[in-house]
């Protein structure tokens, strides 16, 4: 049956043309881990340096022209980090203060923003980097920083075949509903259990006829690419501006605090 | 009193259906197509001709949105709809779709437990289905243990126990081998209901269907007798259908 199927996943890319949607993809990866990495490194209490953070982020965003409804939507990512962040505060140790009226524990209102600011600032970070990075490109990026060459084949698989099982999943309920299934309720729950459960022997299977068909075309662990974009100096100096900056911005705080 | 004789003589009836995915690409140009009780007809078309589109308005899956589509007078709408589904059973091309129960009884008695039938009920439901089709030494096993024909005759069964007054099949004959099809063209013409075949397997549909009508553009384009329509040399070309290499009409008998 052909029917209408999903879009691709290169959803998160953004057309664009920035020389950011340019750089080297290699380059990005490594600037926005480098980005990361220091904001983590960042004490909670240095709140200017994290206003700083904001504004460079913040401006980058502007710069590659994503739809703030778009960044928005990704930042649901988040929610779970969030509601962590939020228990923090009420369930921490003392000592307590008072904020409007509730008792709120001083190390824990710290340590919940800590979660929260870093949380936010690192979404906002890959939210750049998945819109100015195709998905193709972000796993040559990752083969030509030597990460191993099995888990980037096992990330592109998943990126290749997300849209295959999700047109599985839709024609499984079609089938179901069909024979006046309704999911609704607890005895609901057994149904779609034993459908996820199927789904996943069969994922598992269409797993092993790819591997075969990929063996019966010499495939032998490792994939063939075409590598031949050059990356200058100047590609590089460019990319870490970002960590640069934060770099920057983390010294600052090191004499200010 | 006469108009609802007359409702009630249709298996199904669409009224100019249209239909747009919600991506603007336009499936549907406004179909009209009338089934009797009892009758048995083949729906012919190339790929991308709306077939799929047109059998998933027959149960209320995609929503009617311009024109109307009725089952056994019963207009396919959201208050009906579990009405319509028992009334409507769909075989999906791929049984594995189909089937997701740990076994074949389990999954042929899916749908009669979902209409909220007796215990006792659904086991003679399953039993009747299973006997029909040809499976009941099967019950008990999963349903990946068989083999590709046995699972589209499963999958038959698990939509006849929901003693259908319409049975829709989706391309049935799709990768079956030789034996698996005839046994299959058995069982369909041994079944004492309305058929609607989508297919464009033509030795099939003449086979099995008495009546055609051919889907192409989001329009039926011609309906009459499946031989006199794949006859029509002007008209079968020129909607992409074509007998398979080596085969003539006069070869295959008139059933």
């Amino acid at each position: 049956m052909a029917g209408r199927h999903g879009s691709g996943v290169d959803a998160f890319y953004v057309e664009g043309i920035t020389p950011l949607h340019n750089l080297a993809s290699q380059i990005k990866i490594i600037a926005a881990f480098l980005f990361v990495l220091i904001l983590v490194l960042t004490p909670a209490n240095w709140f200017l340096a994290f206003a700083f953070y904001t504004a460079l982020v913040v401006s980058l965003i502007l710069y590659i022209r994503v739809p703030w409804k778009l960044v928005r939507t990704r930042l649901l990512l988040e929610i779970p980090f969030v509601v962590f962040a939020l228990f923090l505060p009420i369930f921490g140790l003392p000592p307590k203060i008072d904020v409007l009226g509730i008792s709120l524990s001083e190390a824990g209102l710290l340590a919940g923003w800590n979660i929260l600011a870093k949380a936010t600032l690192g979404v906002l970070t890959t939210v750049i980097l998945s819109s100015t990075t195709k998905p193709k490109d972000f796993l040559l990026g990752l083969e030509r920083l030597k990460v191993p060459a099995l888990l980037v084949q096992i990330a592109g698989f998943m990126i290749r075949y997300t849209v295959v099982v999700a047109d599985e999943v839709r024609r499984m309920a079609v089938a179901r509903e069909s024979r006046c299934f309704e999911a609704k309720g607890p005895k609901s729950w057994k149904i779609l259990a034993q459908g996820l459960g199927v789904l996943f022997i069969r994922s598992y299977e269409r797993g092993e006829r790819v591997h075969l068909a990929m063996l019966s075309r010499g495939f032998s662990g490792r994939m063939p690419i075409a590598n031949t974009q050059v990356v200058s100096a100047r590609d590089w100096a460019f990319g870490l501006l970002l960590p640069v900056s934060g770099l920057a911005i983390l010294f600052w705080g090191w004499f200010w605090y | 009193m006469g108009l609802v004789l007359v409702l009630n003589n249709l298996a199904l009836s669409i009224k100019n259906l249209k239909y747009a995915y919600p991506d603007g690409h336009q499936a549907l140009f406004g179909v009209d197509l009338d089934l009797a009780f009892g009758s048995r007809l083949a729906l012919l078309g190339p790929n991308g001709a709306g077939k799929t589109t047109l059998v998933l308005h027959l149960n209320g899956i995609i929503e009617t949105i311009s024109g109307s589509v009725e089952v056994a007078g019963i207009p396919v709408e959201k208050k009906n709809m579990k009405e319509v589904r028992r009334r409507v059973g769909i075989v999906f091309q791929d049984p594995d779709d189909q089937l997701f129960m740990p076994t074949v009884y389990d999954d042929v008695a899916f749908g009669p437990l979902n209409l909220g039938l007796s215990e006792a009920e659904v086991k003679k439901r399953v039993e009747v289905a299973l006997e029909k089709v040809k499976m009941q030494e099967f019950a008990d096993r999963p349903p990946h243990h068989l083999s590709f024909g046995q699972r589209r005759r499963v999958a038959v069964a698990t939509v006849l126990a929901m003693e259908p007054d319409i049975l829709v099949l989706d391309e049935p004959s799709s990768n079956l081998d030789p034996a698996s099809r005839r046994e299959l063209s058995e069982i369909l013409l041994a079944l004492d209901v309305t058929l609607f075949m989508v297919t464009h397997d033509i030795p099939y549909a003449l086979e099995i269907c008495p009546e055609a009508a051919i889907l192409n553009g989001g329009k039926i384009v011609a309906r009459g007798s499946t031989r006199e329509l794949l006859a029509n040399n002007e008209l079968m070309s020129a909607n992409r259908l074509e007998l398979p290499f080596g085969m003539h009409l006069d070869h295959i008998p008139h059933n």
